[in-house]
C-alpha cells in the first residue's frame, strides 16, 4: 500500500505508510548496525552545589543491529537510564559518538535530533508527560500525525493499540492525566509503538503491568524486532528480559570508579 | 531546508545598560523555540527587536520572505516591515488588551486583519471570523460582543484568532499564558499546540514558565542579563542543564 506522502527514512518492513517495494535493499535482509555507541563519557557538574563534578560514565560502547533487542543491566544507579537518555539526546554527552542511523546524537544540532526522534528513534519512558486536557486517543496518535499520516489512519492505528493494551474504550476521549499508574504506562507504550520506529529505547516497559498486559507488551516488542527495529531496553523483570532480549550489556562496566 | 528566520549578532542597549547582547540563532519552518529567563533578563527586549517593535543597535534579523527570499527586516523600509507584521508575522501580547481593539466587536477584531491584507467581501470576512472564533472555542453568538465583555482567557484566545486568521508563518508570543489561571492555561496550550501542528507554524515563545516551554517548545534558549547562556533541545536543557544559571532556574521550580 502506498501512502500519499511517503515518510523519509522509513526503513521498516511492515510500515503501511511507505512503499517498501521501492527500496527492498533497505529492509531486514542484511543486518546492519542501527545504534552504535562508541567510547562515550559523561559527568554531571553541579554548579550550585560547590561545582561538584560527578563522573557517571566512561568508555561506554555498544552496538545494536536491526532486529535485535539489547538489555541494559546493572545495579540501580549504575547508569542504565542515563545511557538511554544520552542515546535519546535528552542528556548531553561529553565525549565519544552515539550514532543512530546516520546521525551522531552526541554532536548533532537540535533540529537533526528532533527529526531523528520524529522519524527514526522512539522512546518509551517510565512516565507519561502530556498537555493537560488532550484526549488519550490524540496523545497516542500524535507521533503518526507528526510524520504526516492523516487523522483517520492515525486514529485507527491508535485505536488498535489501545484495544490491544486493554484500555477501555470509554476512556479514550478523556485525558490520561487522571488515569491510574498502570493505565498511564499503557498509554505511554501505545504512544511509543504507534509508529514503526526503526530504533527504540524502552525504559522498564513492563513495570507496573499485570500479567495480561505484560504479555501484550512483550508481543509488541517481538513484533517490532520482527520488522527489523533495533531495540535497547531496561527490564528489571528478568523473565521478560530473557524472553525478548538477545544480549545483555552490563552498564556497571562503564561506571568510572570500577573501570579505573 | 532554508531557515525561516536567521538572527545574527542582535544587540540592544538602553544607554549603559544591556537589553540583549549578541544573540544569534536560526529558526526553521515548523519549529517552536522557547526563550526563558528571569524578569529583566532581556527576553522581551529580544522578542521586540526581532518583531520590529524596537530598533536593535546592531545585528540582523533575516526573514525568508515569500517573494524575495532572505531579507534583513531591520534595514527594510517601514511599510515593508508593517506589511510583514500583518501578513507573515503575528505577535501575541501578554496582555490581550495590547493586541486587541477593545472598542471593536470580536468579529471586527478578527476581520480587521483580513481587511488589512485586502479582503473586502463582508460575508466572507464574517464567515472566516466565525470559523476562527470556533477554532479558539469562542461561541459564534459572541461575535458582536466587544472584547471588554470577555473574560481574560477569552480575550487571549480572541487575540490568537486575530493573529492567526491571515495564516502567518511566524508567531511571536510574549508570555501567552501569563496571568491566566491553570485550567484556562491548559486549554490555551492545547489550542496552540494543535494550531502549530496543523498550520506548520514557527513560533518564538517568551515565558518564565518552564512547564509551558516543556510542552510547547522544541528548542530552548536560556537568557541571563541580556546574554544567551545556554541553548539546546528543550528536554535536554531542562533535564540536563549545563550552565550554572540554567541549573539554578530548573532547580528552583516548585514541585506540584
Amino acid at each position: 500500500m502506498t501512502h500519499s506522502t511517503p515518510i523519509r527514512n522509513c526503513w521498516c518492513r511492515v510500515c503501511c505508510r511507505c512503499d517498501e517495494q521501492d527500496k527492498p535493499e533497505a529492509f531486514g535482509k542484511k543486518k546492519m548496525n542501527m545504534i552504535r555507541v562508541e567510547d562515550v563519557a559523561k559527568s554531571f557538574v553541579l554548579h550550585n552545589q560547590g561545582s561538584a563534578v560527578i563522573p557517571v560514565m566512561h568508555g561506554a560502547s555498544l552496538t545494536v543491529s536491526t532486529g535485535e533487542c539489547v538489555a541494559l543491566v546493572g545495579a540501580s544507579g549504575a547508569g542504565k537510564s542515563t545511557l538511554m537518555r544520552m542515546i535519546y539526546g535528552n542528556y548531553t554527552t561529553q565525549a565519544g559518538q552515539i550514532m543512530v542511523g546516520d546521525v551522531d546524537v552526541a554532536s548533532a544540532p537540535p533540529r537533526d535530533v528532533l527529526a531523528l526522534r520524529r522519524e527514526t528513534l522512539g522512546y518509551v519512558s517510565q512516565f507519561l508527560r502530556v498537555v493537560p486536557r488532550v484526549p488519550t486517543i490524540d496523545v497516542v496518535s500524535e507521533p503518526l500525525r507528526a510524520v504526516g499520516v492523516d487523522a483517520e489512519q492515525a486514529d485507527a492505528r491508535a485505536r488498535d493499540l489501545l484495544m490491544m493494551l486493554n484500555i477501555p474504550e470509554r476512556l479514550w476521549s478523556l485525558s490520561p492525566t487522571t488515569f491510574s499508574g498502570g493505565e498511564q504506562q499503557r498509554v505511554n507504550i501505545a504512544r511509543g509503538f504507534v509508529y514503526d520506529y526503526p530504533a527504540m529505547l524502552l525504559d522498564e516497559p513492563t513495570a507496573s503491568l499485570d500479567a495480561t498486559n505484560r504479555a501484550v507488551v512483550l508481543e509488541l516488542i517481538e513484533r517490532a524486532k520482527a520488522r527489523g527495529a533495533a531495540i535497547i531496553g531496561i527490564f528489571h523483570d528478568e523473565a521478560a528480559r530473557t524472553q525478548v532480549c538477545d544480549r545483555e550489556v552490563d552498564v556497571s562496566l562503564f561506571t568510572p570508579e570500577r573501570a579505573a | 531546508m532554508t531557515p525561516l528566520l536567521q538572527v545574527e549578532g542582535l544587540s540592544k542597549f538602553y544607554g549603559q545598560r544591556v537589553g540583549c547582547a549578541d544573540v544569534s540563532f536560526d529558526l526553521y519552518p515548523g519549529e517552536v523555540m522557547g526563550i526563558v529567563g528571569e524578569s529583566g533578563s532581556g527576553k522581551s527586549t529580544l522578542l521586540n527587536c526581532m518583531a520590529g517593535h524596537l530598533p536593535p543597535d546592531t545585528g540582523q534579523v533575516l526573514f525568508n520572505t515569500r517573494t524575495d527570499g532572505m531579507r534583513d527586516t531591520v534595514t527594510m523600509s517601514e511599510p515593508e516591515r508593517r506589511m510583514l507584521g500583518r501578513t507573515d508575522w503575528a505577535f501575541v501580547h501578554q496582555h490581550a488588551r495590547d493586541g486587541l481593539r477593545m472598542n471593536v466587536s470580536a468579529g471586527g477584531n478578527v476581520g480587521e486583519r483580513l481587511m488589512a491584507v485586502g479582503a473586502r467581501h463582508y460575508g466572507d470576512i464574517r464567515d472566516q471570523a466565525i470559523d476562527w472564533l470556533g477554532r479558539v472555542e469562542i461561541a459564534a453568538d459572541r461575535i458582536d460582543d466587544r472584547p471588554r465583555q470577555f473574560s481574560g482567557g477569552m480575550q487571549q484566545r480572541l487575540q490568537i484568532a486575530r493573529n492567526l486568521v491571515t495564516g502567518p508563518r511566524l508567531v511571536f508570543m510574549d508570555e501567552p499564558t501569563g496571568g491566566l489561571d491553570v485550567s484556562v492555561q491548559a486549554r490555551l496550550l492545547d489550542l496552540l499546540r494543535g494550531l502549530v501542528r496543523e498550520m506548520g507554524l514557527s513560533a518564538i515563545i517568551v515565558t518564565h514558565d518552564l512547564a509551558v516551554v516543556r510542552l510547547l517548545a522544541d528548542r530552548l534558549m536560556v537568557m541571563k542579563d541580556g546574554h544567551v547562556v545556554e541553548t539546546g533541545l528543550t528536554d535536554q536543557v531542562l533535564d540536563d542543564p549545563q550552565h550554572a544559571y540554567s541549573q539554578l532556574l530548573v532547580s528552583s521550580v516548585l514541585q506540584v
